[in-house]
């Protein structure tokens, strides 16, 4: 298996800056295309009219509050649904002619869906079984999968026999044996504890980048989605409402709902007051003028969006030199979470806003306690307009 | 917290008794005294055997009455043939009501396990409905049916599927119909319960394993629904072997049931020994397996 395993050197995910990104290749060929796909049960239309691409040896998660359609998505892939309207592709062919069995794409279950009668080698080798491999073969495979997810020791159990993380281990064994174009995940890791969990995020990273097999992951948590995928999409009502790294998701929010959903957000509402040649200027509803170095599709008037990160205000204990991009108020609550410590800060018109701050020492008083004054302040790029 | 955990297994322990008191009150003792009865003689008497067990009468007669037991009845059961082709006769109809039931019954409970969750309980008590009237009326019921103008000819020969009536009654096939049409609840029910509560998933997680579905159903559906399985066979198998009502009133008269046989020595020759012999082997005949079969169940689920 080794000399077919291609070892891919990169295995970085914050964004394209490594070199995987196909996704910005014109010439690239998407291994899954979704075309304008439309899933309707009665009334709900769990998939809405959706188009993606996903690329070969791509790590693609799939981020979503509960009800959007991530499983719906998974499943068109997987042949359980058929589309209403549009079409499902792979390798640039229309798949929907192909009954499920037939489909080189392996799904790991939200539930796992072991089978209860076999043991754990069973389990996996059942896939190899229906290919119809010669008996060493798959002695073989399922003894190197077993390795790989390091459950040898426990080949012979039944799976009510083994804990929660080493039955995830048993469903990711059984989908990967045989060797799927596509992995679809659904929910991979939603049974596990965080700890667990944690390291199971780098343990699929790791797999994937060996195995170069595309993984298809679908998560609600977007801290999960971030660590391990090269791009996430975030859906909403059956729509991928914006793909992208997670830089890029996180950073460049294209929406209100993406902003809020990914990640902490300070969200304040403001008037374009003037365009000029090195950004804008914004009339915000906290009372402060805000200037930002963007650039966006909106006239002077218009209704805006500043989005903030809670970790990039600054916050200070006396008012700031400029009195643009800041405001002021008194602190109302702080979380300390141990890396760092989140600040709740009441705007003199009642306007929250977080912000978040390293704990750099080990020095258990703050330097700001509850109800000080404090003024936040940040510079000209670390906000993003959004016009919805 | 030891306490509580201490009166949770006496809790446990006395729970346990109840079934177990059961058994020894509805089923032990009773076997034991029809064991009883099969190690005596037949008398002309009240009743009708000797010796009479007299728990008044001393240690004495108590000696006397052991020596007065005998294995009589049981080397006659295996002198005449009648018996050993009664039993014969038994387990053969036993095994083919079983297996007719089986492959009738299966893909009805799955059927039903499968339909949408609101029509899943209408089916069921259309299935249980039969229980509803008694089951020798429904016996009597397809003696009207199968009987020479009966129903069933009658449509047969309406249908011109024969031209003129066939015979039914007093024929193994009125005996199989009367049997299967009885015990089909038995069959279903179990194996109903093992489906219904199958996991979707798995035939997902099959297909999608490249498994067609076809070969899913050997694969999966029925090895899961193997206790379903079980269950159903014990529940038809073992009262069938039994069977009185449905091969005497459907069936002919030339080759017994060991029911037939049975209730031939108690009531016809008033022989309530002999009787009492056929119904203990019988009962070994059919428990034995069972014991077996459950033990072998448990060091099963032990050594997994
Ligand atoms: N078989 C079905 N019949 C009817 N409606 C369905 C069916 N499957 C899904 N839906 C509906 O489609 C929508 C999307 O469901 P889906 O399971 O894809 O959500 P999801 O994003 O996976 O949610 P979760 O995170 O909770 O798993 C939901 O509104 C759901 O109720
Ligand atoms: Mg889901």
């Amino acid at each position: 298996m080794a000399d077919e395993v291609e070892i891919r050197q990169e295995t970085d995910r914050g964004g394209a800056k490594l070199g995987f990104a196909p996704w910005a290749d014109p010439a690239a060929r998407p291994l899954v295309r979704f075309d304008a796909v439309t899933k309707r049960f009665g009334e709900t239309r769990a998939v809405d009219a959706l188009s993606l691409d996903i690329f070969p040896g791509e790590f693609f998660a799939l981020l979503g509050p509960s009800g959007c359609g991530k499983s719906t998505l998974l499943r068109l892939l997987a042949g359980f649904e058929a589309p209403s309207e549009g079409r499902v592709l792979l390798d640039g062919t229309a798949i929907d002619a192909v009954p499920p069995h037939r489909r080189p794409v392996n799904m790991m279950f939200q539930n796992y869906a072991l089978f209860p009668h076999l043991t754990v080698e069973g389990n996996v080798a059942f896939g190899l079984k229906q290919e119809g491999r010669p008996r060493a073969e798959i002695a073989a495979r399922v003894a190197e999968m077993l390795a790989l997810v390091k459950l040898a020791p426990l080949a012979r159990r039944k799976p009510h026999e083994l804990s929660g993380g080493q039955r995830q281990r048993v469903a990711l064994a059984r989908s990967l044996v045989k060797r799927p174009r596509v992995l679809l995940l659904d929910e991979p890791l939603a049974a596990l504890d965080k700890q667990l969990r944690g390291e199971t995020q780098f343990e699929l990273m790791e797999l994937q980048a060996r195995l170069g097999t595309t993984f298809v992951i679908v998560t609600h948590d977007q801290e999960e989605a971030m660590t391990v995928a090269h791009r996430m999409g975030v859906m909403d009502r059956g729509r991928i409402v914006q793909v992208g790294t997670p830089a890029e998701v996180y950073e460049q929010p294209n929406s209100r709902y993406v902003a809020s959903f990914v990640g902490d957000v300070n969200l304040i509402e403001g008037r374009l007051a003037a365009v000029g040649p090195s950004g804008l200027l914004i009339d915000s509803t906290v009372g402060a003028k805000l200037a930002t170095n963007q650039r966006v599709e909106a006239d002077v008037g218009a209704t805006v969006w500043v989005t903030l990160r809670p970790e990039k205000l600054r916050v200070a204990t006396a008012p700031p030199a400029a009195n643009e991009n800041c405001v002021s108020g008194h602190v109302a609550e702080i979380a300390y979470l141990g890396n760092v410590s989140l600040y709740k800060v009441r705007l003199d018109n009642g306007f929250m806003m977080k912000a978040q701050l390293p704990n750099l020492t080990r020095v258990v008083e703050r330097p700001i306690g509850t109800n000080e004054r404090v003024w936040l302040s940040w510079t000209p790029d670390a906000g993003v307009v959004l016009t919805g | 917290m030891a306490e509580t955990r201490r009166r949770a297994g006496g809790a446990g322990r006395s729970a346990v008794l109840i079934p177990y008191g059961w058994l020894v009150l509805f089923f032990l003792l009773p076997f034991l005294i029809v064991l009883k009865i099969s190690l005596s003689a037949t008398a002309i008497a009240q009743p009708p055997y000797t010796p009479v067990f007299d728990p008044s009468a001393g240690l004495a007669a108590l000696k006397e009455f052991l020596a007065d037991l005998s294995f009589d009845n049981y080397a006659q059961l295996i002198a005449d043939r009648l018996y050993l082709f009664s039993y014969l006769r038994s387990l053969e109809i036993a095994a083919v009501s079983t297996v007719i039931l089986l492959v009738l019954g299966y893909p009805v409970a799955y059927g039903m396990a499968r339909v949408a969750r609101r029509w899943q309980g209408l089916l069921l008590v259309l299935v249980i409905l039969p229980f509803w009237t008694s089951f020798l009326i429904r016996i009597y019921a397809w003696v009207t049916i199968l009987q020479h103008d009966g129903l069933l000819n009658q449509a047969l020969v309406a249908l011109h599927i024969v031209d003129a009536p066939l015979t039914w009654l007093a024929t193994d096939t009125a005996i199989y119909i009367g049997i299967v049409y009885s015990y089909f609840p038995f069959m279903v029910l179990p194996l109903y319960a093992a489906l219904e509560k199958m996991d979707e998933s798995l035939l997902e997680a099959a297909a999608n394993l490249g498994c067609p579905r076809w070969k899913t159903f050997w694969l999966v559906t029925l090895p899961l629904s193997r206790p379903g399985i079980v269950a159903g066979v014990l529940l038809c198998f073992i009262p069938i072997v039994g069977e009185f009502v449905a091969p005497d009133l459907l069936g002919g008269s030339s080759r017994q049931m060991i029911g037939q046989t049975l209730w031939t020595e108690f009531f016809a020759n008033r022989d309530w020994p002999a009787a009492s012999g056929v119904a203990a082997v019988l009962l070994l005949l059919l428990v034995v397996p069972i014991v077996i079969y459950q033990h072998q169940q448990a060091r099963e689920l032990e050594g997994a």
